[in-house]
């Protein structure tokens, strides 16, 4: 949990070709999802003609935005299923991409602060280990022996009244995932093409056949979307809807301090998430911010109340600063569950709508989405997660089960 | 933080309001109607725009209604507030790098003083930097 842990600045691990006049697959997105599903596209499927569109630089939206938590203990089924395959692969990627980014399994804590929580956490503890996600139910005594900087006493205005604990879970090196990944795609032929704007789609009837660029038109065969917040202005492009609001959501870091906080602590009560990054800032975030938003900016109102929760469950970072705060955009659904599959539009693939919790989820945004692309038809895992489930209305509806308030 | 100029109560700071989300969605006028996509556009489907947005506030800590505003989704301005039930207006009918004031709240009497003017430059958030960790 030192500076001396971190790796060396890397040397440069990919190129930086310019576009070809057509690949077989385009990505459009260059942050975690799209690189993943790159990745995924190249390995699994042996499509290495394919190219990634990044309208700023690599992994410079969300994916260098996030909080970095990764865990599994969702409530539903489907969710359990997706997100605990997404932490196999966290478990095993560092090898296989030969590539230490710190994925720290230091555990992550909900707690619950009324009745209602309680019950919630419980039910999610009994959901999770029938779905073979480990989870487990702290008493106060327990959550303070693993986590003794956090306030257990009745004597703030919502005690900590126990916590769902799932040990496999903790943060990663976000950075140094988007490199990871960058790397191995651009070594299995990858075009990762950088500040290269996706301005429109050329359709031949109602199938996709090409992507209009500020670095020109590029002729395809298929495009897979993976533009988080702005995935509503690329479906508008190609002509379809998406049932998203893009929102502002916030986080901050503290000043580095010496190692105090051992876990993973997130509260949806009085909402904050806290962990401490290897250098030592400590990371904070809570919900986003209630108005539609594409300024990766948010109001401060929404900082102050997301230290004010810190403060009181962790009374010693009282004397904490905060050294910056900066937003990002999100893709909400109004299941607070992703969409990974078809879109209206033949040959073009959506993913979007993991909102707030994109991060964790990556590495099987990636392989799903790679299998979509590559073979028309979802894979089972991201099968339920379809656009089709707003008209069905199977939906999955995470609010509030997801452990965290989104 | 927004500093919205509720039409009532004149300008408060944004955590006196809730969100509504957009603004001119009609509850369908014959349901039994509907097929199912019709109902999923309802109620799952709205606009996302980059750009101006029309959408509905409600000063829940002050006079508790409800009113309309164009606010910009990317620099967070606040074009122009208005009534429930009144029209989009047409910000392009207005003088350029000038808001007018819109909707009925300006010829009613008893109005607070500024309640009917619309926030432009005082409407931002406080800058953030965007880096990550």
């Amino acid at each position: 949990m030192s500076a001396d842990h971190l790796p060396e600045h890397p040397d440069f691990l990919w190129r930086n070709p310019d576009p070809k006049k057509s690949y077989d697959a385009v990505i459009v997105g260059g942050g975690g999802h799209g690189l993943a599903t790159a990745y995924y596209l190249a390995k699994n499927h042996g499509m290495t003609n394919i190219a990634i569109l990044e309208k700023g630089w690599l992994a410079g939206g969300n994916m260098a935005r996030n909080t970095t938590i990764i865990r599994s203990n969702y409530l539903w089924d489907e969710s359990a299923a997706i997100y605990e395959h997404a932490l196999k692969l966290w478990e095993i990627l560092p090898e296989e991409l030969e590539y230490d980014f710190l994925f720290s399994q230091r555990g992550v804590m909900n707690l619950a602060h009324t009745l209602g929580d309680v019950r919630e956490s419980v039910r999610r503890v009994g959901a999770n280990r029938l779905n073979g996600v480990d989870a487990e139910w702290l008493d106060p005594q327990q959550v303070k022996e693993l986590c003794p900087i956090l306030n257990i006493s009745d004597n703030i205005r919502y005690p900590v009244m126990g916590a769902t604990y799932q040990p496999r879970a903790g943060i990663a090196k976000h950075d140094h995932v988007a490199w990871a990944f960058a790397r191995k795609c651009d070594e299995l032929g990858v075009d990762i093409i950088q500040n290269c704007e996706v301005t429109g789609f050329i359709k031949d009837g109602n199938r996709v056949t090409g992507v209009k660029t500020t670095r020109g038109t590029i002729n395809t065969e298929k495009v897979g979307l993976c533009a988080a917040g702005h995935s509503s202005v690329l479906a508008e492009m190609a002509g379809f809807r998406l049932p998203i609001q893009s929102h502002p959501l916030q986080a901050l870091v503290s000043e580095l301090h010496e190692p105090v906080h051992p876990t993973v602590v997130m509260s949806n009560h009085v909402h904050v998430y806290v962990s401490q990054a290897h250098k030592g800032e400590l990371v904070m975030g809570a919900g986003v911010d209630s108005y539609n938003g594409y300024g990766q900016r948010g109001s401060f109102h929404v900082i102050e109340e997301q230290m004010a929760a810190a403060v009181e469950l962790f009374p010693i970072f009282a004397r904490a600063h905060v050294l910056r705060t900066w937003g990002g955009i999100v893709d909400t659904t109004l299941d607070a569950s992703p969409i990974v599959g078809l879109s209206p539009v033949e040959n073009m693939f959506v993913n979007c709508g993991w909102g707030t919790g994109g991060f964790k989820g990556t590495p099987a945004a990636g392989l799903t989405f790679a299998h979509t692309i590559a073979t028309g038809a979802p894979h089972k895992l991201n099968k339920p997660f379809a656009l089709e489930r707003f008209e069905t209305g199977a939906l999955i509806d995470e609010h509030g089960a997801a452990a965290v308030a989104h | 933080m927004l500093l919205i100029s509720c039409p009532n109560c004149g300008p408060r700071d944004e955590t006196e309001f809730h969100y509504g989300g957009q603004a001119h969605i009609a509850y369908p006028e014959n349901p039994n109607e509907l097929r199912d996509r019709e109902w999923a556009e309802y109620l799952f489907y709205r606009e996302n725009t980059k750009g101006t947005f029309a959408e509905r506030w409600v000063h829940s800590t002050g006079c508790r209604q409800w009113f309309n505003m164009l606010r910009d989704t990317v620099s967070y301005d606040i074009h122009s507030i208005y009534a429930m039930g009144q029209q989009r207006p047409d910000l392009q009918a207005d003088k350029p790098g000038e808001f007018s004031q819109t909707g009925e709240f300006g010829q009613e009497p008893g109005l607070a003083p500024g309640a009917a003017t619309t926030s432009t430059g005082a409407a931002t958030t406080a800058p953030t930097s965007s880096e990550g960790v």
